[in-house]
């Protein structure tokens, strides 16, 4: 039995071997494909950063005497002045109509608009709870997730020094209604990068093996391979675990980046989120080995990667989410590995789930990969130089 | 089987001991295309066996069954005393295989190629060591040992290439055109290692489009078009009826601008074919013709022959004249 098995697997340690070789010599593509991933990931980490302060704002008060100078109440004045204090919102107009306040937002203008009753000291005159509305632009996603938590939390502390300045009160006094436009599914940045970091390594993963069995065979070296004891198992996973720890250290790399410089918290186990990720490797390093072991040429097998990778991003729920898909295309993404590691990603670094809540996510995962790589030896058993 | 031209000298496997290779009626159909159609032939064990055969004839796909990485569509195969049918790997743990685009790995040095290919062949620890130098030192590879194989010029990435091939002491080697673009120093260093190898007792199976490789073989096939049309030791094949066709012999004449000689010559009423050797003409004439009459009548057509003197066929002769046939066979049926 065991005798089998270490059959089934000749020649892996030798493949292994000279894998490792060929990477430490071609150092530099190496060098790129671990770089290029943190690059991309410091952009767009940082181009989210910067955008959720100075949120263009447009204002539509409608307390207030309209034939004063100023605009809005005094109490209405000292809310929105806390708004523009918080140095996320850029008051920069006021309107006078629901349907200036709309346009400003449709034309893209004001990403945020708030819209103070008529009523609003009146009823915080009363003791009543005087409600603003925070209109955000949806489509933004990182703006609108800061844009509601800021427009709350100054809710929150306005009343609450005046609560504390009146002493006992029976409502809250300013309740703060945000409303999302155009995106109901509100998105922070915080959703944003655990995504990314599964996008970024589908790309590198998939590539890293799709060119490796093609080159081989574009170079005449397979078919030296093919008159050797080697079986496809061992020859596939020789290729492949090299690439699976380079992938495991970039997956490092990227999460250190997210926690630290970007500040997102991780809520879930980090041996889990390995322990997943691995799975999630794998799949990937086996997709990329049947890719190449299908390919004639390196171009071919070029081609085919970005024919896979493009409609997972896609599919993945990373840019649209799923829930909104056609029901067609939400079928598809069952099928697409992304899609589970974006939620185990989302599920561990940001609602802080466990193992009870993804065992199953990771179980597809792993059968996805062993499929995919029989599915590859198959082929490569078949596959006639 | 039909048309199969042997020299007669090709026993039946009766002692199947001392055969390296045993094919029987091996066949291989690609959908409708027969690559190999009902190829046999035997390879004794020491021998340097040549397989000739034009481009696309199926030389590679007979390589390619014999060492299992191509199914058999029908017929029978022995390597190394193994059914290759049955356990294909066994037969390659046993087999050695160059190709001429010696598959090194370019980014690999000369002796990470040759740690690698130890390795796969299962070689571990002491032995893989041990191999290893070995083969360094059979084929002088000490000065190069850190350099990329890319770098290496022809005749040594040949050397390092059949190193590499044979680290697992195998029986039988197969070489596909192993002197195909190395120079000629090189060419004859490698076929006094195969004679010296084979002296050892390690089967040669080689194919080669150099007739003078093709004349040093101890052992020759001619495969034309998945067939096998000739099989026999070089002396057996040039003695072949086939080669010299009955009622013609051969003559070489030397004569001054011998291209617009074998133009005349070929006026000449009974002079079956001629080609150009160098600096004279192969001719094949009938029979009764002797020296003086194509002397005679070259020279009343204006042509100074300097000598004309009788010739055996060559190995080349032979392949041509059995392709004629075959030739001439297949278009008969048609």
């Amino acid at each position: 039995m065991l005798n089998y098995l270490r059959n089934l697997f000749r020649g892996f340690s030798a493949i292994f071997y000279k894998e490792t070789v060929h990477m430490r010599r071609d150092s530099m593509a190496m060098m790129l494909a671990l770089v290029v991933p943190i690059v991309e990931m410091v952009i767009l980490g940082a181009a989210i950063d910067t955008n959720i302060r100075q949120v263009n704002t447009v204002v539509y008060d409608q307390s207030g005497v309209m034939d004063v100078a100023q605009e809005g109440s005094s109490a209405s004045r000292d809310l929105i002045n806390h708004f523009i204090n918080s140095d996320t919102f850029k008051v920069y107009k006021y309107v006078h109509s629901d349907r200036e306040l709309n346009e400003e937002l449709v034309a893209g203008r004001a990403h945020v608009g708030i819209k103070i009753p008529l009523d609003f000291d009146r009823k915080l005159l009363r003791g009543e709870t005087a409600q603003v509305m925070v209109i955000v632009d949806g489509s933004d996603s990182s703006t609108a997730g800061t844009a509601v938590n800021v427009a709350g939390a100054i809710g929150l502390d306005q009343s609450l020094q005046l609560v504390l300045a009146r002493g006992i009160n029976l409502g809250q006094p300013i309740e703060i209604r945000p409303k999302v436009m155009f995106n109901p599914d509100s998105r922070s940045p915080n959703f944003f990068l655990p995504g990314l970091i599964a996008v970024l390594m589908l790309m590198i993963t998939v590539m890293l093996t799709a060119f490796s069995v093609v080159r081989e065979k574009e170079r005449g070296t397979l078919e030296q391979l093919m008159v050797t004891p080697v079986r496809p198992l061992g020859l596939m996973l020789g290729k492949i675990m090299p690439y699976f720890f380079m992938g495991l250290g970039e997956m490092m790399i990227l999460l250190g980046f997210m926690r630290v410089v970007f500040r997102v918290p991780v809520h879930g186990s980090v041996v889990l989120l390995v322990a997943l990720t691995s799975i999630y490797l794998f799949v990937n390093l086996a997709i990329g080995m049947l890719i190449s072991v299908r390919a004639g040429t390196q171009a071919e097998a070029m081609q085919s990667s970005f024919s896979i990778m493009l409609p997972s991003i896609f599919l993945s729920g990373y840019i649209f989410p799923r829930e909104t898909m056609p029901v067609i295309f939400h079928a598809m993404s069952n099928f697409v590995p992304a899609t589970y590691m974006i939620n185990i990603f989302r599920g561990i670094i940001l609602r802080g789930a466990g193992f009870q809540e993804l065992w199953l996510d990771g179980l597809i995962l792993a059968v996805m990969g062993i499929g995919v790589l029989l599915l590859a030896a198959r082929k490569f058993e078949r596959m006639v130089v | 089987m039909t048309a199969l031209v042997t020299s007669g000298n090709n026993p039946a496997p009766a002692n199947a001991s001392n055969l390296a290779i045993c094919a029987q009626k091996l066949t291989r159909k690609f959908g409708d295309f027969t690559a190999v159609d009902q190829a046999s032939m035997t390879v004794e064990r020491g021998e340097v066996f040549g397989f000739l055969g034009p481009n696309g004839s199926g030389k590679t796909t007979m390589i390619k069954m014999l060492t299992g990485i191509l199914p058999i569509t029908s017929g029978d195969a022995t390597v190394a005393g193994i059914d290759v049918r049955k356990d294909p790997e066994g037969v390659r743990q046993r087999i050695g295989y160059m190709s001429q685009r010696f598959s090194l790995y370019d980014d690999l040095t000369v002796a990470e190629n040759l740690r690698f290919y130890g390795r796969i062949y299962g070689l571990r620890g002491t032995t893989l060591d041990e191999k290893i130098q070995q083969t360094i030192e059979r084929n002088a590879l000490q000065p190069y040992l850190d350099r990329l194989a890319a770098r290496l010029s022809g005749g040594w990435k040949q050397r390092l290439a059949l190193g590499c091939s044979m680290l697992h002491d195998p029986s039988i080697m197969f070489l596909d055109e192993p002197t195909a673009g190395i120079d000629p120093v090189a060419r004859r260093k490698l076929w006094d290692l195969l004679f010296d190898l084979s002296g050892h007792g390690i089967t040669f199976f080689v194919t080669t489009h150099y007739m003078d490789e093709a004349e040093r073989c101890s052992h020759l096939a001619y495969i034309y078009y998945g067939q096998i049309i000739a099989d026999g030791t070089p002396d057996q094949l040039r003695d072949l009826p086939e080669a010299s066709p009955a009622g013609t012999r051969r003559f070489e004449i030397d004569a001054p601008q011998v291209t617009s000689a074998l133009r005349t010559a070929r006026e000449l009423p009974y002079l079956k074919s001629a080609t150009i050797f160098g600096r004279s003409i192969h001719a094949l004439v009938e029979e009764n013709v002797t020296q003086q009459d194509i002397d005679r009548d070259l020279r009343a057509r204006g042509v100074q022959p300097q000598e004309i003197r009788p010739l055996t066929a060559t190995l080349e002769d032979v392949f041509v004249e059995l392709t004629y046939k075959k030739q001439a066979k297949e278009a008969s049926r048609a």
